[in-house]
């Protein structure tokens, strides 16, 4: 388990989110889901986050500034360098007949990966705002909904859901598609299952999302 | 041995990142309690300004699914392996060290009397010391809280009641509020504070408890330098733990294990072990307390 460090390629604005493109080198994309560590300059801990999209010779994080940690790697600029562990965790299972991507709000950074990876299945996205919503240009073939419509009201039967959005979202995805693969976020110091930071409570269980999730059936 | 490097108790799983454990000289397992326990509601983890605050609450399978699932596995990595145990009152701590105290790839016990996650033992340090060492062979490490008037007198109690060696230190309880809302950021308020924040508590501690005990010390809390760690050596530390950095830089133990020897040969020591007690003033018998010290 190395750290590599890796340099900067630039950032991007979409809405009101940062995709943070950083060199690849030898750094193994993963499976659409499975997340990486990044160093935070100016924080103790890195933050975890799932890969966005894999450009040739890149890796792109989508990057929600909402915090200390994410306002600092949104800032970061072309040739800073910063530290990253990965790919670590259990992406999506990619062995579905009829696929549906499911996102909500920052929650669709592993969607675009996942699309690319699954040749653009339908997808449905939901935003609080038009604003956020501009990230729905990442997704292909995807249909967007700002609240106060909801994505449970635009999925349809017998979908092979995979989704990823905040938990009440994932809780009411799960009600309407009960065979869902849902990627759940909890906030993590370490990733490799050391801290259990990151335990969520699934179907009465705590599990630690970093190594038995981020995905969960 | 003086100079080496462990992990400090639940910062590290040997099982998922075993190559890290292997970079260690032995590691020190996640607290085991009798019963298996869940651990404490989600938030658990908060950075804070100079550490971060945890809240698990000894989330462990209990000493019965250790034994039978995890101790094989842990065995296999071929490393000393030191057992955190735990518990709420000395009789739970001193079962667990009977059933361990045959087990060949055990090499030490550290009593986790410190926790500040869950309650805490109904009963002192002294009753759960003794009645550890009653229950076992096995080395016994005291891991003590530095949050009490005066942890040098704990280490003595400590001592006196049969520990080894002293684990210094475990985390001190913090609060983190929301930005925002100004609500507790963790599920259950307060938390265990770690990281650089904690490094002059823990060098204070290992200060006065080698002084009041002359007990080997594990000396842990803030390191994520070589210098950091050679400055708890000086302190009378003999071994080092790594806590909070592994979860930052899983590659910690081999980057510190040079910066160490590097800081100890740039003052012209051949090795680590070279420092040890240096910061202790060697008028002074190791015996005497800073109370007495001011009195001299």
């Amino acid at each position: 388990m190395r750290r590599e460090r890796r340099r900067v390629v630039g950032t991007e604005q979409v809405g009101p989110y940062t995709l943070l493109r950083v060199e690849r080198g030898g750094l193994d994309p993963g499976v659409p889901g499975q997340f990486f560590m990044l160093e935070a300059p100016g924080c103790l801990l890195p933050r975890p986050m799932s890969l966005c999209l894999a450009p040739a010779g890149e890796l792109a994080f989508l990057i929600d500034p909402i915090g200390a940690g994410t306002r600092s790697l949104c800032s970061l600029e072309p040739r800073d360098t910063l530290a990253i562990l990965g790919p670590l965790g259990n992406g999506f299972g990619l062995d579905v007949e009829r696929p549906l991507l499911v996102g909500g709000g920052i929650g669709i950074a592993p969607l675009p990966y996942l699309s690319e990876t699954l040749a653009s299945p339908p997808a449905v996205l939901g935003f609080r705002s038009e604003w956020h919503a501009q990230a729905a240009e990442l997704v292909p073939n995807a249909q967007v909904c700002v609240e106060p419509t909801l994505v449970t009201d635009l999925i349809p039967a017998e979908m092979d859901v995979l989704a990823c959005g905040p938990e009440p979202m994932l809780e009411a995805v799960r009600l309407v598609a009960p065979t869902a693969q849902l990627a759940w976020e909890a906030p993590m110091a370490c990733g490799h299952g050391a801290c259990y930071g990151c335990a969520v409570e699934v179907g009465g269980e705590l599990k630690r999302l970093c190594v038995e999730g981020p995905v969960l059936c | 041995m003086t100079g080496t490097l462990l992990n400090a108790s639940g910062c590290l799983d040997a099982l998922t990142a075993p190559e890290v454990a292997r970079s260690l000289d032995a590691y020190v397992t996640k607290t085991v309690t009798p019963l298996p326990r869940e651990g404490n509601p989600p938030v658990r983890i908060a950075e804070t300004q100079a550490g971060m605050l945890n809240s698990i609450g000894l989330a462990n399978p209990g000493i019965d699914r250790f034994l039978t699932r995890s101790l094989p596995q842990l065995a296999k990595l071929g490393i000393p392996l030191w057992v955190s145990v735990g518990g709420f009152e000395a009789a739970e701590y001193a079962e667990i060290c009977s059933r361990l105290d045959d087990e060949q790839e055990v090499t030490a016990i550290e009593l986790n009397v410190s926790c500040p996650n869950v309650e805490a033992p109904t009963e002192s340090t002294t009753q759960i010391v003794a009645a550890a060492r009653f229950a076992t062979r096995k080395p016994l490490w005291a891991k003590l809280s530095p949050a009490v008037p005066d942890i040098a007198e704990v280490a003595r109690a400590a001592h006196d009641a049969g520990a080894d060696g002293l684990s210094l230190v475990n985390t001190i309880r913090g609060l983190k509020l929301d930005d925002r809302t100004l609500k507790p950021v963790l599920g259950t308020a307060v938390g265990g504070l770690s990281g650089p924040a904690l490094k002059p508590v823990a060098l204070a501690a290992v200060y006065a408890c080698y002084r009041a005990t002359g007990l080997p010390i594990v000396g842990m809390g803030g390191v994520w330098t070589g210098l950091d760690a050679l400055q708890l050596i000086a302190a009378g530390a003999r071994r080092v733990a790594l806590g909070t950095v592994l979860f930052a830089d899983p590659d910690a133990p081999s980057r510190i294990r040079s910066e160490l020897a590097a800081e100890a040969a740039a003052r012209g020591w051949s090795t680590p072990a070279d420092a040890h007690g240096f910061a202790q003033e060697e008028s002074l018998p190791i015996e005497a307390t800073l109370d007495e010290r001011s009195r001299v």
